[in-house]
Parts: C-alpha cells; structure tokens; sequence
C-alpha cells in the first residue's frame, strides 16, 4: 500500500474530503442507474400478473 | 457478407433470450474490474507530485467523461439507425441510453467541480471544456424532454434521433475543447495514438477503471433494454408465456 496506516489512508493527504465525496457520489450515481430499471421490471411485473389474474377470473 | 446476425439482433424476443445468459458474466466482469481498479487507484498508485492525493479522483472522473460522450455516440448512431431502417431494437437503444448517459454526464461535472476546487481554487469556471460538457447534459435532458412529451412511440423515437443526431457535433467541440481554446482544464492524458503522460502505476489502474466502467455500462444498458422489450412487447405470447412460468 502506498499510505503508511489507514488513518493516513483516510485521510488522502489534506483532500480526503474531495475524494472520498466523489467516490461517494460515483457510488450514488451506479445504485441509481442499477435500481432504476429493476424497480421498473418489478412494477411492470406485478401490473402484469394482476392482469393475468383478472383476465382467468372474467373466462 | 451475412447479415443474419443484424436482423437477429432486431428481434426483442432474441435479444431478452441471450442477454439472459449474457447477464452474469457481464455483472462479475464488472466488479472484478471495479474493485481491482478503485482498489489500485485508491491504495496502491502513487501520489502526483503536485496534486498529492487529490488526483484520484481521476479514477472516476476520467471513465465517467468517456463513458458520457461514448453513450451519446451510441445513442445518436442507434437512433439514426431508427430513423433509416425503422429498426424497434435500435430505437430503444437509443432512449435506454439517454438516462444512462445524462447520469454519467453529471458524474463528470460534479468530481470536475470537486477536484477542480483544491486543483483551481474554484469549483466552476466557464470555460470550453467545462461549458460543453454542461451542453451535453442538456442535449441529454432535451432528448429526454422530447420523448416524454410525445406521446407517439414511433414520433417520438424519430423526433429525439434527429435531436440526437444534430447535437452529435457537440461531442468533436469536447474533445478537442482543450485544444482549440485557452483552457483551465489539462490536455487530454491518455491517447490512442500516443504513450499516456503519467507513469504506469497511475495509469494501469486508469484503464482497468474505463474497462470497469464500461462493462457496467453495459449492464445497466442491458438492464433497461430488458424491461423496456418486457413493457412494449406485452401483448406477445413470448412475454404471457415468460411471466406465466415466473408465478
């Protein structure tokens, strides 16, 4: 490892602040672009179904 | 030449079926090019001698800016592609790229702002690179705009490709902003034609980081793709008989 203890790790020199937000925000940014089109599928999914069911109830 | 391949690739059913098996993989490429990346860049690569550390940041910023003006290609030449062969698949490539692409585009903007800060002592300034980069947010929102308010699918994927296609020539004006104007923002670091301007231990782990970011943006790509082909094609029997099996 280049830092000599993980407190210097951290702490990034004096820009710890500065990286560790950009990670921060980069990790934001994927969770977001992962759990979008999942919660989509989920809803279509379920208003499918539902469909489905109604659809055998009224044959 | 045969083109079964093309017309394959145009059929939703068997692009959902095969991107199924390709998902997997996709996903753990991607988070071992992820980790062995951020983990380099952040533990391992050394500090630049004059920004110390706040340079890693890089390792985002760098493959958030490529994968921005690279999603913007796509979707322009897939919307194109639309426009031309009236092609379903290309067309909704194209509107799965654009909340992808914007999202990546902000990404850009905000670790610019933040590195900019103890780099240029300011977290904005107007100048080329950093103006055009914010036009292509906007060419992104506006694609998104226009989609949304049509409610037409057909016009509606026709009209944002034009849109897409004329604000193609904003991705050049980024790339060689740096160049043409007196900018604030460094020259570009790593080329295709040249050795990269740093030493190797920064930028291996640059490159296993746009590898990474890439793959994952193939995999929220094929996530979209996949429920937006689940969304238009739920009258077929395809889709009845997948969601049948599913209960």
């Amino acid at each position: 490892m280049y830092f000599e203890s993980w407190a210097d790790f951290w702490a990034m020199g004096k820009h710890g602040l500065y990286v560790w937000s950009c990670y921060g925000i980069a990790v934001v940014v994927m969770i977001y672009n992962i759990w979008a089109p999942l919660a989509q599928q989920k809803r279509f999914k379920q208003r499918y179904l539902r469909q489905l069911r109604r659809e055998a109830q009224q044959q | 030449m045969n083109w079964t391949w093309f017309h394959k690739l145009g059929s939703p059913k068997w692009f959902y079926e095969i991107s199924s098996r390709w998902l997997p993989w996709l996903v753990i490429l991607t988070i071992l090019l992820l980790v062995t990346g951020v983990v380099w860049g952040l533990a391992f690569a050394p500090a630049e001698r004059f920004q110390g550390n706040s340079y890693r940041i890089i390792f985002i910023h760098v493959p958030a800016a490529f994968l921005a003006q690279a999603t913007y290609v796509l979707m322009a030449i897939t919307g194109g592609v639309g426009l031309i062969w009236r092609m379903k698949m290309a067309e909704l490539v194209a509107s799965c790229c654009a909340p992808i692409g914007a999202s990546f585009t902000l990404l850009a903007l905000l670790t610019g702002a933040i590195w900019g800060k103890p780099t240029w002592g300011a977290w904005w300034v107007w100048d080329a690179r950093l103006t055009s980069m914010l036009i292509l947010l906007f060419l992104y929102l506006g694609f998104m705009a226009l989609q949304a308010s049509i409610d037409n699918m057909k016009t509606a994927a026709r009209a944002s490709a034009v849109l897409a296609l004329v604000g193609l020539v904003n991705i050049p004006i980024i790339k060689y902003s740096v160049d043409w104007w007196f900018t604030l923002h460094q020259t570009a670091s790593i080329k295709l034609t040249e050795k990269p301007a740093m030493p190797a231990e920064m930028y291996y782990p640059l490159f296993i980081c746009l590898a990474g970011f890439y793959c994952f943006f193939t995999v929220v790509l094929l996530l979209r793709l996949r429920t937006e082909i689940l969304h238009r094609e739920h009258k077929t029997g395809w889709v009845k008989a997948l969601m049948s099996n599913k209960r």
